[in-house]
């Protein structure tokens, strides 16, 4: 089968998808298909429409790639492509629409609030800080809407902190969100094709827990998979990812993280296109379950062809 | 954010249509290439077997000769035995640490520093102590004064790291008189200095200064150069000036490393230094940065806001800007990026998260119009941002209008405080022997 790698991109996260493009073609020349690496640039439909490709594997994170822009395109041209469709991808992006998604059908989110830049700029929103904060409490946490990673990502201890967490947070996205800070255990749960991988947990080692480093790099962070928790924490938690996944209309393969709170369970995010590097989580799960890498990168594909496959 | 995302933000700065402040390139467009090709084509007509060959591991006498010459253009006259070449002046930063430094060892620097020696520091887990530059270079009573405080801890750093002319990053000079103070200090600790000195000869106003190493005669300063700015960093050519008995290690890890710096390329400098023009082409390109550092002051005047403050350099290649607190130049960077302009975030340049507000700006390798341009759309984001904090705290009450720096201002002397804060000192290392003897002395 002819396979077109897409990865790269302009996204600020290029370095990593490169990576999790890089592997994927191993594997997919391990795997005996034609493997086509494409390094999405503005030449990328002009590829893609030369090449013909029977599939296409979308290796990129980020703003361009995982927003449902590349999937757009790719729906245009009548290539079939792996990992969540246009809507999703655009609902996973955008944390603010994914938050509503999530309080619409159920699915436990911390307490946010939103702006963006015009509210502050014109609205005089800075007024309304001092009410936010006291309904969220201290630390919170500042984040732009769209953006994969932890990039921009802020913790403010107090209200002095916050004006400067506003300003790098405003820097990736023109909206942003206080959100409260939920303590308890970071748990990544990978879905693919509507089934939950086994939970992976992330035990920071020492520094901050948002720290774009961390997730990437080996020995910042460790990862137990899977997750030592008990049959009722593990049922919760699978059943708010699998909630949160289908309240976003993913499919093929997504990577829900969340919070284990003493409440039980809150989701933080959906990463649409989660990443496929020697360090990320998705093989991780996957390798818990039993699945190679190239196993992995099979299934993905016949999800992509064969919707109904799960 | 640390080395890995700022690598993948660096990645980003790399397509076409971004104007790069960022990067550290002279501009080698000047550089007429029907000489290049006759140097080449005499070397493959004349010298084909040896220029292909392996060299010694010291390099050529005659590229030394080449040395000889640059080093006397700036007052120095090293014996041409205490020279070795190396593949560009990164490796003899790496060989001084390797022969000089083991796990543990403290080596001091300048804060900021030059952000491709962290790694090389880092590498051989060396624990980095910054001391503070203002305009006039490093703080040497504040080095004195830490000096005294690893005395009193019964520590003995490896080596202080310095790039006394026109430094990368922070664009600043070491004054003549904390030169005189660094070398007596070094004397009278018998302490080692490593001079890194790639820009020396790129002064576009002012007056020359003796280099450490001419002060200092040679005993307690190492010294480091390039070609990479006087001609090419493409032939990876730099040199290191040691007495004997650092040399030898520095040899030994030489051979170790790569065996010899490429035989080619120092045929190349032999051949180019033998047309005799090498000096007129410095002077051009003297004449180009000039221009281009005023181009860059100019737009900074015209588009960077009131808070900023930044250096004015007489030479090198960088100006090192310092934005209000608020302001984190690592987010500044993504949403420079997205108006396709590019800056170095502060924090490349401190081994302990500082520098947040700071960035560098690079002026060699762009043209004027572009260095307006690029300056302009920075001045914007910032702007944007400067504006946006301004929303964001008014009419708070027990907020205040924060601009005041974190960082110390570098476009200003400031009298030296002894501050010593961020520096991370841990327990006395017993076996710690002294790094550097002077020529003749026992050890």
């Amino acid at each position: 089968m002819k396979v077109a790698v897409l990865k790269g991109g302009r996204s600020l996260e290029r370095g990593v998808s490169l990576r999790s493009g890089a592997r994927v073609e191993d594997a997919l020349e391990r795997l005996g298909h034609e493997v086509v690496p494409l390094d999405a640039g503005a030449d990328l439909v002009e590829r893609l429409t030369e090449e013909r490709p029977d599939v296409a594997f979308v290796a990129m994170h980020g703003p361009g790639g995982e927003d449902g822009t590349a999937q757009e395109l790719l729906e245009i041209l009548g290539i079939p492509f792996t990992g969540p469709g246009v809507a999703a991808c655009a609902r996973c992006m955008d944390k603010v629409l994914a938050k509503h998604e999530f309080r619409a059908r159920g699915v436990p989110t911390p307490d946010w609030f939103a702006f963006n830049e015009t509210a502050f700029g014109e609205l005089g929103a800075a007024d309304a800080l001092g009410g936010i904060e006291e309904r969220l409490g201290f630390p919170l946490v500042v984040k732009p809407s769209r953006g994969g990673s932890s990039l921009g990502v802020k913790f403010a201890a107090g209200a002095e902190e916050v004006p400067a967490a506003l300003v790098s947070a405003f820097s990736y996205d023109e909206r942003v969100l206080l959100e409260r800070f939920v303590e308890g255990r970071e748990l990544a749960v990978s879905v693919l094709g509507g089934e939950a991988l086994p939970t992976v947990e992330a035990i920071p080692t020492g520094g901050d827990r948002y720290d774009f480093e961390a997730r990437y790099e080996i020995g910042r962070t460790t990862f137990a998979c899977p997750a030592e928790l008990s049959d009722a924490d593990s049922a919760a938690v699978v059943k708010s990812a699998i909630g949160a996944y289908e309240a976003l209309g993913c499919a093929g393969f997504s990577r829900v993280d969340l919070i284990l709170a003493e409440g039980g369970p809150q989701v933080l995010e959906v990463n649409a296109i989660p990443g496929l590097t020697d360090t990320s989580l998705l093989p991780m799960a996957a390798e818990a379950a039993g699945m190679s890498f190239e196993q992995l990168v099979e299934k993905i594909l016949d999800l992509a062809l064969k919707p109904t496959a799960a | 954010m640390r080395s890995s995302a700022m690598r993948d933000l660096m990645a980003v700065t790399a397509r076409p249509e971004v104007i790069s402040l960022a990067g550290g390139l002279p501009d080698t467009s000047t550089f007429p290439p029907q000489s290049f090709a006759a140097q080449m084509t005499r070397i493959a007509q004349e010298s084909a077997a040896e220029a292909l060959q392996y060299g010694p591991t010291e390099g050529f006498e005659e590229t030394k000769d080449c040395i000889l010459q640059v080093m006397g253009a700036e007052g120095m006259l090293p014996e041409a035995e205490d020279v070795i070449v190396t593949t560009g002046g990164q490796q003899a930063i790496d060989l001084v640490c390797k022969t000089l430094v083991d796990p543990g060892d403290v080596v001091i620097c300048e804060a900021p520093t030059y952000p491709g020696a962290v790694p090389v520091f880092c590498s051989y887990q060396a624990e980095v102590v910054q001391i503070e530059c203002d305009a006039d270079g490093m703080r040497v009573e504040e080095l004195a004064a830490v000096l005294e405080r690893l005395d009193a801890e019964g520590r003995r750093p490896k080596f202080v790291y310095s790039v006394p002319s026109f430094q990368n990053p922070a664009g600043v000079t070491m004054s003549f008189e904390r030169r005189q103070r660094l070398v007596e200090l070094a004397r009278r600790r018998e302490l080692l200095v490593v001079e890194d000195n790639p820009y020396g000869l790129l002064r576009y106003s002012g007056e020359p200064l003796p280099p450490l190493y001419q002060l200092d005669g040679g005993d307690f300063v190492l010294y480091i150069g390039t070609f990479s700015k006087i001609l090419s960093p493409g032939i990876r050519l730099g040199w290191a000036v040691a007495p004997p008995p650092v040399m030898e290690k520095i040899v030994l890890g030489k051979q170790a490393s790569d065996l010899c710096t490429s035989t080619l390329t120092q045929y190349f400098v032999r051949e180019y230094f033998a047309e005799g023009r090498w000096r007129e082409y410095i002077e051009d390109l003297v004449g180009i940065y000039r221009q281009r550092r005023d181009a860059m002051l100019e737009a900074l005047r015209e588009h960077f806001p009131a808070q900023a403050t930044w250096t004015e350099p007489e030479g090198g290649l960088f100006i090192w800007a310092t934005l209000p607190s608020y302001i984190d130049t690592s987010d500044l960077l993504a949403k420079a990026l997205r108006e396709d302009v590019a800056f170095v975030p502060g924090q490349a340049a401190y081994v302990d998260g500082r520098g947040q507000s700071s960035m560098r700006l690079n002026f060699s390798g762009v043209d004027e119009d572009e260095i307006r341009e690029g300056i302009r759309r920075i001045g914007k984001v910032i702007s944007e941002q400067v504006g946006l904090y301004r929303a964001l705290v008014r009419d708070s009450p027990g907020m205040p209008g924060r601009e005041a720096e974190d960082m110390p201002d570098l476009s200003k002397t400031e009298p030296s405080s002894g501050s010593d804060r961020n520096l991370t000192l841990s327990e006395p290392d017993e076996g710690d022997v002294l790094p550097f003897r002077k020529k003749g002395s026992a050890g």
